[in-house]
């Protein structure tokens, strides 16, 4: 038995607390400055659009902690001693472990713009963000939001439920540029502007200007526009939080490096989640994965390691989900924003805008890449057996239906697709019948 | 468009102030002839000399005090007799049958003059008033899909005094409605032309009242429910469900059936949520009702023992419990602001188990009790009462009990009237009989699931919030595992307001219908094994 401490309790760390209990009897501390209690951050916007209470988002009840020996510790952890495998806390205490998981997630990025310290300018990614939005946010009228990804989409969208006009800055000439196709980030935006905010893109913030009393009062664009506001929001993505763990042994760069097996340089001492970036990256993906559903992937790895049985990363096909103001987005497999050399794709959009779908297949092989899809919900489980086994682009669109998540009694517009599949394309499949797809999975 | 909403809101408070001040408002009193005309012969014949020589003409400022003076006199003559043992001159008119009957004859209201204009002012503003409230949210609201925004920043839905006002106002309504109906009669002459519709010149009963009330709040909250949710079928073809068979099957046909000499009944109340069917004076009716009474009795049974177990096993207890039924009707539209009210903690979900398997046991006393009372009724000599006891224990003390506890306060007062404090559903879910029942076949023997999509779950809590039977759907959703839960009625709510398309309502076979064959996994990490 030994004493596993892990610094952070979001998805990552509580995951892999969660498992390494699962596994073992070894004694397992959770140290946070946010919450006490671990709360799901992907719901912070709910709870300042009043559609579920903080207490809500907890996926887990208060005895659950106790139950399974996982002693929390509110504290913030001021640096590490590696040789005495000691932890110094803010409050002047310190903790001993056997192992350490570095699990401290992000913070919002900050590129150095004057003003950016103001009060009234922030990001949104912990319970103490959101409690400073309710303040920033409850006496004035106008926000500017720089950044075009998913938070800023959510910020504005919280926003705009409480009836505040909202002015969205993108530095690219579409929105989410490096993530969506052309198509997809058209049909958001046009989503978005629908839903009442006004969307700018290429611009870029310059300055952000003082009233006089260290408070926001408008800002300027890189074009020398003054836009007046009373809140900056700033969701040009996040980089991990590991400012405290910097000139120390251990090895970082953006994030604290990490093997296959998330392993730190120094022994018996591993980084999950956000705040992990991977020397190697793994097939395809980015070395730094800030993803609430790769969080817990790396919290379920980590675990088994530390248990004794020692396991690469090794998450299977890709996938992802967001949702945007009323359109909902999930990806399986790989839509890159450009298609890559040797890929080929079909776009199919409904005629009311707001719904697509975007499939990408290997155009010499023929092999299914990846799927995007708005507005239709897909069977995650068909899709991962489709992109393990590697199966053609023509089995996928032939049992498009089976795939189909949408509640019952929706439209279904899969005919619809596939004829525009079997137009625009050199294949000529016919739709499956809509049978039980697990007929299909057993097959 | 915000002020059509504000005057709206007027308009309505307006037609409820009307509604709720017409018991303080008229006289009441009652000549000698009048009293001797609404009273039963065996009443007059015990009390009706004294009431008559002290109390005709009184002229009385509220209803109770009337009832209360005749009540006085009436419990004195029957203890007198049952002191003497006179058995077979008691009389056993009940409070709310006697007291209403007094009430409506003497009631010397302001409805009375112009009864059209009254259920204008009530109902008539209450309607214009809800539905001025509700269509401009076609715009208000923004473009279509989940609208919960501002439900825990609102009083009315956050157990905040509005909920507090609306949550006493129910409760004062039922206890009144099942237990003092006189103090309603000016209510419930508010409704006398609609009854007339039925049957020309006759008078409502608090029952109609109820039923009127029942189906008007659930029309109007179902328009509300298809604005709400007009981006999904699921909910716009369930809502037209449950308002077809409340108003044609519940309302309309219960109420026409008689007209035409034969006994009106609600076809789809299954036992043992319909607890009266097997009392005696039940049976007795429909076997006097010639074939069309034979063929209710014997479809109440076909219903319970067939088709409500058959019709679980292919699509789960929805189909009963958010499609058809009555209280569901009613928790499905009037009580949809409310749903994220019920508790989600572990222990609630244990006092659950114990609490609605306690009634189904109840339940089922009762109808073994009052099942064989009617059979050795029927069977027995012509007009004798069959054997009303079973090991000391008389079918009609059960009866009284089961009305009271489980029918009444349970159903109704707690039921309806904590809307607004526990939510929606806590019949249904604490103390239904018939979900009850259900929820074991669909638990153990059913096609039913809520599918959970892969490891798309990013455990927002969003689906545990809005479930109105309080389960923690999240719990199932973030481990990979299917929901296949006995409370589960199937609203499909948790699937509509999921952000991220986990959750899909589905009749499938029952192989894998709880997921993977080897217990619940998150898809998307293929390093991942499960322990054994």
């Amino acid at each position: 038995m030994k004493k596993v401490v892990i610094i952070g309790n979001g998805i990552s760390g509580v995951t892999a607390a969660r498992h390494i209990r699962k596994r073992s009897d070894n004694e397992i501390t959770i140290i946070s400055s946010e919450t006490k209690y671990f709360y799901s951050r992907t719901a912070l916007m709910y709870i300042y659009m009043g559609h579920v209470r903080a207490e809500d988002t907890k996926p887990y009840e208060d005895w659950f902690w106790e139950k399974n020996r996982i002693d929390l510790v509110q504290g913030r952890v001021l640096g590490v001693n590696y040789k005495n495998k000691e932890l110094q806390l803010k409050s002047g205490n310190s903790i001993n472990y056997d192992d350490l998981i570095i699990a401290v997630g992000s913070k919002p990025n900050k590129f150095g713009w004057p003003g950016q310290d103001l009060n009234g300018v922030q990001g949104l990614y912990s319970m103490q963000d959101l409690e400073t939005l309710e303040e920033n946010t409850s006496k004035i009228d106008t926000a500017v939001i720089v950044g075009g990804g998913l938070i800023g989409v959510e910020l504005a969208e919280m926003l705009h439920s409480r009836g505040k006009k909202v002015i969205f800055l993108v530095r690219e000439s579409k929105f989410w540029g490096n993530v969506l196709p052309e198509q997809e980030g058209e049909l958001i935006s046009r989503h978005i502007t629908a839903n009442h905010i006004d969307l700018r893109f290429n611009t870029e913030l310059a300055e952000i200007i003082d009233d006089g009393n260290e408070w926001v009062k408008a800002i300027k664009t890189s074009s020398g526009e003054i836009i007046e506001c009373q809140m900056v929001g700033l969701t040009a993505g996040v980089s991990p939080n590991i400012d405290f763990l910097k000139e120390s042994d251990l090895e970082i760069n953006r994030g604290v490096k990490v093997n296959d097996f998330l392993e730190t340089n120094i022994e018996g001492v591993y980084a999950i989640g956000d705040c992990a970036e991977f020397i190697t990256p793994v097939d395809g993906r980015r070395n730094l994965e800030q993803v609430w559903y790769t969080g817990r992937i790396m919290g379920e790895t980590v675990a088994a390691t530390i248990c004794g049985e020692k396991t690469p990363y090794t998450p299977g096909p890709w996938f992802n989900s967001a949702k945007f103001f009323e359109i909902e987005y999930q990806t399986y497999g790989w839509v890159h924003a450009e298609l890559r050399e040797n890929e080929t794709d079909f776009y199919w959009e409904h005629e009311n805008g707001e719904r697509c779908i975007h499939v990408v297949w290997d155009k010499s092989s023929g092999v299914f890449l990846g799927l995007n899809t708005f507005g239709i919900r897909m069977r995650h489980e068909l899709f991962n057996q489709w992109l393990r086994d590697k199966v053609q682009v023509t089995e996928v669109m032939k049992n498009l239906r089976m795939a189909n998540f949408n509640p019952e009694f929706y439209a279904h517009y899969e005919k619809e697709i596939v004829e525009k599949f079997n137009a625009s394309t050199e294949f000529n499949i016919q739709l499956a019948k809509a049978t039980w797809w697990q007929k299909l999975l057993k097959a | 468009m915000k002020k059509v909403r504000f005057i709206g809101l007027a308009i309505f408070l307006i037609g409820l102030l009307i509604f709720t001040i017409l018991p303080f408002t008229g006289s009441y009193s009652l000549s000698e002839n009048e009293f001797q005309e609404v009273l039963k012969p065996e009443e007059f014949a015990l009390f009706g000399q004294e009431v008559t020589e002290n109390f005709s003409n009184k002229k009385y400022g509220f209803s109770w005090q009337l009832t209360s003076d005749v009540f006085t006199i009436y419990h004195e003559k029957n203890d007198a007799l049952r002191a003497v043992e006179a058995w077979d001159q008691v009389v056993y008119s009940t409070e709310s049958d006697l007291g209403l009957r007094l009430a409506r004859a003497a009631q010397k209201g302001p409805v009375s003059s112009d009864k059209g204009l009254f259920l204008f002012l009530t109902f008539g503003l209450g309607i214009i008033g809800s539905l001025m409230w509700i269509i401009p949210g076609l715009k208000i609201d923004g473009p279509p899909g989940i609208k919960n925004t501002g439900i825990y920043h609102n009083s009315a839905t956050n157990r905040g005094w509005i909920g507090i006002v609306t949550a006493v106002w129910l409760v004062g309504f039922y206890v009144v409605l099942y237990f003092k109906p006189w103090i309603i009669a000016e209510n419930i002459a508010v409704v006398d032309p609609l009854k007339g519709l039925f049957k020309e010149g006759a008078e409502a009963s608090q029952w109609f009242l109820y039923g009127i009330l029942y189906v008007v709040a659930m029309s109007v909250m179902g328009i509300r429910m298809y604005i709400k949710y007009r981006h999904n079928k699921y909910q716009i073809v369930r809502t037209t469900s449950v308002l077809f068979f409340q108003i044609i099957f519940a309302f309309l046909l219960v109420e026409i059936l008689p007209l035409f000499g034969l006994p009106g009944r609600d076809l789809k109340n299954a036992m043992p949520l319909d607890y009266t069917f097997l009392y005696k004076y039940n049976v007795q009716e429909l076997l006097d009702a010639g074939m069309f009474g034979t063929f209710l009795l014997i479809w109440g049974f076909v219903l319970a023992l067939i088709v409500v177990p058959t019709l679980v096993y292919f699509y789960g207890k929805r189909w009963y419990c958010s499609w058809v039924c009555g209280c569901g009707g009613l928790a499905e539209t009037l009580g949809d602001p409310y749903r994220q009210l019920s508790n989600k903690k572990l222990w609630a979900w244990k006092m659950e188990r114990w609490m609605v398997h306690g009634v189904l046991v109840f339940a089922f006393i009762l109808t073994i009790w009052v099942g064989w009372h009617s059979y050795t009724a029927i069977t027995g000599p012509e007009g004798g009462d069959g054997q009303s006891s079973i090991l000391g224990l008389s079918a009609y003390n059960i009866r009284d009990w089961y009305g009271f506890l489980i029918g009444s306060i349970f159903a109704g007062v707690i039921g309806t009237g904590f809307y607004p404090y526990f939510g929606n559903r806590t019949w249904c879910r604490f103390g239904c009989p018939l979900a009850a029942y259900m929820g074991i076949v669909q638990r153990f023997k059913s096609r039913f699931r809520i599918t959970t999509n892969g490891g798309q779950c990013i455990s927002c809590g969003n689906c545990s919030t809005y479930c109105e039977q309080g389960i923690d759907v999240r719990a199932y959703a973030q481990k990979g595992e299917n929901i296949v839960r006995a409370s589960c009625v199937g609203c499909g709510v948790c699937s509509a307001v999921c952000p991220r398309g986990v959750l899909k309502l589905e009749n499938g076979p029952e192989a894998k219908r709880f997921g993977n064959e080897d217990g619940p996994i998150v898809l998307g990490n293929d390093g991942f094994k499960l322990l054994k």
